[in-house]
């Protein structure tokens, strides 16, 4: 169960935001989508959400094409966006019921698959308070919730942790990777916080809508004959290195 | 079938419980109407003469002839702020909510517009209520004749709104809107004064103000309130909610959505 994207270019005009970008997630991982700002990654996440058409190149997700079963695909996929979308002036419970309704559930079992969410995001207790009542780490947790309440089989959060102190940053990352280990869950991360990234974790590396990388971070680190990802990082991102970028792994 | 009823029963819940955390929106959107209802039609009832003309059988005060027009206002106002808090969203926030869903787009518009409409009808209801004390009193069953035209109006203004919003980006903030679509559309309309009395002023003018869509959705709304049916009324007004609907949803689509960027 994963994602598939061959050849995606994208873009706003004349401006290129993403150009011939390939790549497969690994299923039932933590798949860490890794850029600068500005490196195409909230364009990416559009374009697999279906926010933008797409305009060159396919994305499947579990075999099903984006363009022809977009449906089908929207049932498979659960998102975190990078900016709260969820509904101060309504409660938690009330928020899950609305997304849930949006996915045609309704009734006694959503009621209990609203329980085991918050149970396992340690919100339940809050299941009554208004949304403007919670701090910024339990906002993205319920939001993580609410991805989660259709039971997709991939979750693509685009940098979560935009905004919390480093505890709840690690708390979150935390919870998401239990997550994969528990259901199968396949996860793309987006951020530009290496200390986010596991070694082992497959990374994508997107700089100025090109893929630099995908691989292990290990590999990458390997391949570019440096000790960490940050290094790596630097090393494919960086201005010196702008006519030598080739993808590596 | 289930799910595009779950679906459509979740969008207008979340409508109506935004509609009651936020009762100040609600009473400050009834103020503007009763504002001109209360003030300015009490002043300018001995400038203006009103004629018996149809639906009324009588002569009538200014303020029954206006209490149609305002109903509309509430609509029109409604409609676009909605609208236009939708497109805003569509980048921002709940909006990505909605369009993530698997339902087919053009239905979760249409739903959302018809829970919007919905939810303006509380106040077009409560506006007629405080009115019937200041004398406009319309037969009992004509509240009942107004709802299908109301929802009707309501549609097409929050359709319109959509369309605009989503097509003219300068229009993004609601200042622009109000200056340079609900003003010209109230005013150059129905809603105030007769078009015969307008045509006396002005022949385009006139002219002006029988292309608004608008004049037709008062005349609509004007007549439906006292049980009659204003046929070529309800022909534009319904004729104009179709088309602005596509247009809007064709325009809420993920390729424009990406040009417009």
């Amino acid at each position: 169960m994963s994602i598939r994207v061959s050849e995606l270019s994208f873009h706003y005009g004349p401006r290129p935001a993403l150009e011939s970008v390939s790549f497969q997630l690994a299923a039932g991982r933590f798949n860490a989508l890794l850029g600068p700002n500005g490196a195409g990654k909230s364009t990416l996440f559009a374009l697999l959400t279906r926010l933008y058409a797409l305009q060159r190149g396919e994305i499947e997700i579990n075999g099903h094409s984006l363009r022809r079963h977009p449906a089908r695909l929207m049932r498979q996929l659960g998102v975190v966006f990078q900016q709260s979308s969820l509904d101060l002036d309504l409660s938690v419970a009330q928020n899950l019921r609305y997304h849930a309704s949006l996915h045609g559930l309704a009734g006694a079992a959503l009621q209990r698959r609203i329980e085991q969410e918050l149970a396992r995001m340690d919100l339940l207790e809050r299941l009554d308070d208004k949304v403007r009542n919670l701090n910024g780490g339990h906002r993205r947790r319920l939001e993580i919730a609410r991805a989660l309440l259709h039971q997709p089989s991939v979750l693509l959060l685009d940098e979560p942790t935009v905004g919390l102190d480093p505890q709840t940053r690690r708390s979150l990352n935390r919870h998401v990777r239990q997550l994969c280990g528990e259901r199968q869950l396949t996860v793309l991360w987006a951020t530009h916080l290496i200390e986010e990234i596991e070694p082992e974790d497959p990374v994508l590396l997107l700089h100025r809508g090109r893929l630099r990388a995908d691989a292990p971070g290990a590999a990458i680190c390997a391949a570019n004959q440096v000790n960490s990802l940050a290094e790596a990082f630097d090393k494919l991102t960086g201005p010196e290195e702008a006519g030598q970028r080739e993808q590596v792994a | 079938m289930n799910s595009y009823w779950f679906g459509f029963r979740g969008i207008l819940g979340r409508e109506f419980l935004r509609f009651i955390s936020q009762r100040s929106r609600f009473l400050s959107a009834l103020v503007r109407p009763l504002l001109w209802l209360l003030v300015f039609a009490a002043g300018f009832r001995a400038a203006l003469g009103i004629a018996i003309i149809a639906p009324y059988e009588t002569y009538i005060t200014y303020e029954v002839y206006i209490a149609p027009g305002l109903c509309c206002m509430i609509l029109l106002f409604n409609g676009m702020q909605s609208s236009l808090g939708m497109v805003y969203d569509r980048e921002m926030g709940s909006m990505r909510v909605l369009l993530m869903s698997p339902l087919p787009r053009p239905f979760l518009l249409i739903c959302k517009l018809l829970a919007i409409a919905l939810i303006s009808l509380a106040q077009v209801y409560a506006f007629l209520a405080i009115a019937r004390p200041v004398g406009v009193e319309p037969p009992p069953l004509g509240y009942l004749t107004v709802l299908p035209a109301l929802v009707l109006v309501a549609l097409m203004l929050g359709a319109l709104g959509l369309l605009i919003s989503s097509r003219i980006r300068q229009l993004e903030n609601f200042a622009g809107v109000m200056n340079f679509v609900i003003f010209p559309m109230f005013f150059l309309s129905s809603a105030l004064y007769p078009l015969w009395k307008m045509r006396e002023a002005s022949e385009w003018l006139y002219w002006l103000c029988l292309a608004n869509p608008f004049s037709h959705a008062v005349e609509l709304v004007r007549f439906a309130l006292y049980q009659q049916l204003n046929l070529p009324a309800l022909a534009i007004t319904a004729g104009c909610t179709l088309a602005f609907s596509l247009l809007a949803v064709a325009g809420f689509s993920p390729q424009r959505a990406a040009r417009a960027r």
